[in-house]
């Protein structure tokens, strides 16, 4: 039995075939055979929230998808949503709230904030702390990255 | 090298359980994944569940039963506006799990097949009296949830069978809910307790979790209870009946002393929750 299989996904709106191992993992086939890499290996258990992507804009976590679920799905990361409107005033709060330090967890934690900002365009403190609470930080003991994704709620909504 | 193999019907599924010997179902990959990514599971083949229609989804039978697929996703449980009343313990069980990125993966049947003593559905399902439906090489068969653990991590699932549903009762307008204690937001359970109303008001339902193999309920502790909901010493009693059913573990959760320790102080809990709770 060969040790790689030729999937097709649509990772970041593009239609990509890669070869990757039969069990991949969706996370170690962006970051080990595409280099599409902010999403982070961090636990690799599901606990970390470093690796999280969104699949039919659902944010799920990389390193428990197999890529041969994947195909047939819409897979996106930070470098697919350039010019989404959430993300970009994510961004711009995340850095001015100070809500990156080392920056390992940001790709991640962006990717849940996105969806929490999609779903419930206004959420309270609690439910921003409550969506996020599966995304591990250990830079900036959280308050700035609630800072950022309230102020970035506030701003989307005016 | 593991090969992921993608069957359209449950009678392919099994027969492809049966086929490959150190072959696993995958649903959601919420564990699955997991103990594979820490070398605990070594599988040959991973049964994918993806394409067989009609595994997902919560819907109520004909008799008012509530029949849920076992690839529903946590997320989907926890949002059910059908699982009201006395089914709502399960539905604040869902919703206690992990996060809300893990709940859009794992899956009830995922969860259950595992049977990790410490998630939050063996308890909440113990309490609801729900049976689960298993298919294999010779068909569909049912158990009860209580049956079904048998021990640490050790299921009634034969080789070649996997989980494919969960019926639970229809709900009753009585009050339910599902506690645990855990050291931070998501964890597994340190303990945990799930509690229904009888429907006459004057009895419980309640099952234990994270204190032993299996979810811990004892019908004939609350048959002794019947009636004496407020009366304290009927309450330390049952706790007690309970708390003596336990078979803990000390782990980086808590120790076994304090998991006996907390058991009754969450029924007490619960029970006053549920005895000032307007329904």
């Amino acid at each position: 039995m060969a040790k790689k299989m030729l999937y097709s996904l649509t990772l970041n709106g593009e239609e990509v075939e890669v070869a990757s191992a039969r069990d991949a993992t969706l996370l170690e086939t962006m970051r080990d055979d595409l280099r599409v890499l902010s999403s982070k290996r961090g636990c690799n258990q599901g606990v970390c929230g470093a690796c999280t992507v969104l699949v039919d804009g659902k944010p799920v976590r990389s390193c428990l998808t197999l890529t041969a679920r994947c195909e047939g799905h819409d897979v996106r990361t930070v470098e697919g949503l350039p010019d989404d409107p959430i993300l970009m005033a994510l961004q711009k709060h995340m850095t001015q709230a100070g809500g990156v330090q080392c920056g390992f967890c940001t790709g991640g934690m962006l990717m849940s904030a996105r969806n929490l900002l999609a779903e419930t365009p206004r959420p309270s403190r609690e439910a921003v702390k409550s969506a996020l609470s599966g995304n591990i930080c250990r830079c900036t003991g959280y308050r700035t990255i609630v800072d950022a994704v309230c102020g970035a709620a506030e701003e989307l909504a005016q | 090298m593991t090969e992921v193999l993608f069957p359209d019907s449950i009678e392919q599924a099994v027969a492809l359980l049966a086929a490959h010997e150190d072959a696993r179902p995958i649903s959601g990959g919420a564990t699955l994944v997991a103990m594979r990514n820490a070398g605990l599971v070594d599988a040959s083949h991973l049964v994918s569940l993806d394409r067989i229609a009609g595994l997902g989804g919560i819907e109520m039978l004909d008799d008012g039963r509530i029949r849920i697929g076992a690839m529903t996703r946590h997320a989907e449980t926890a949002a059910c506006e059908a699982l009201t009343g006395s089914l709502e313990v399960l539905r604040q069980a869902a919703g206690m799990i992990a996060n809300r990125v893990v709940r859009n993966m794992g899956t009830m049947g995922g969860s259950v097949a595992n049977a990790d003593p410490a998630a939050d559905y063996l308890p909440a399902l113990a309490c609801c009296d729900a049976v689960l439906t298993i298919h294999g090489p010779g068909g569909a068969r049912d158990i009860g949830i209580l049956d079904y653990v048998e021990d640490w991590y050790e299921t009634a699932l034969e080789d070649g069978e996997m989980i494919t549903a969960f019926t639970l009762p229809a709900p009753v307008p009585v009050p339910s809910a599902y506690r645990k204690i855990a050291r931070v937001s998501g964890d597994f359970a340190t303990a945990s307790c799930a509690m229904a109303m009888e429907p006459d008001g004057q009895g419980i339902r309640v099952a234990i979790g994270a204190c032993g193999p299996g979810p811990l309920r004892s019908p004939e502790a609350e048959a002794a209870l019947r009636g004496r909901l407020h009366d304290p010493v009927a309450r330390a009693e049952f706790a007690q009946a309970l708390a003596d059913m336990a078979d803990p573990i000390d782990d980086v959760r808590g120790s076994a002393d304090y998991r006996l320790a907390l058991i009754p102080r969450l029924i007490n809990s619960v029970l006053n929750h549920l005895t000032t709770e307007p329904v």
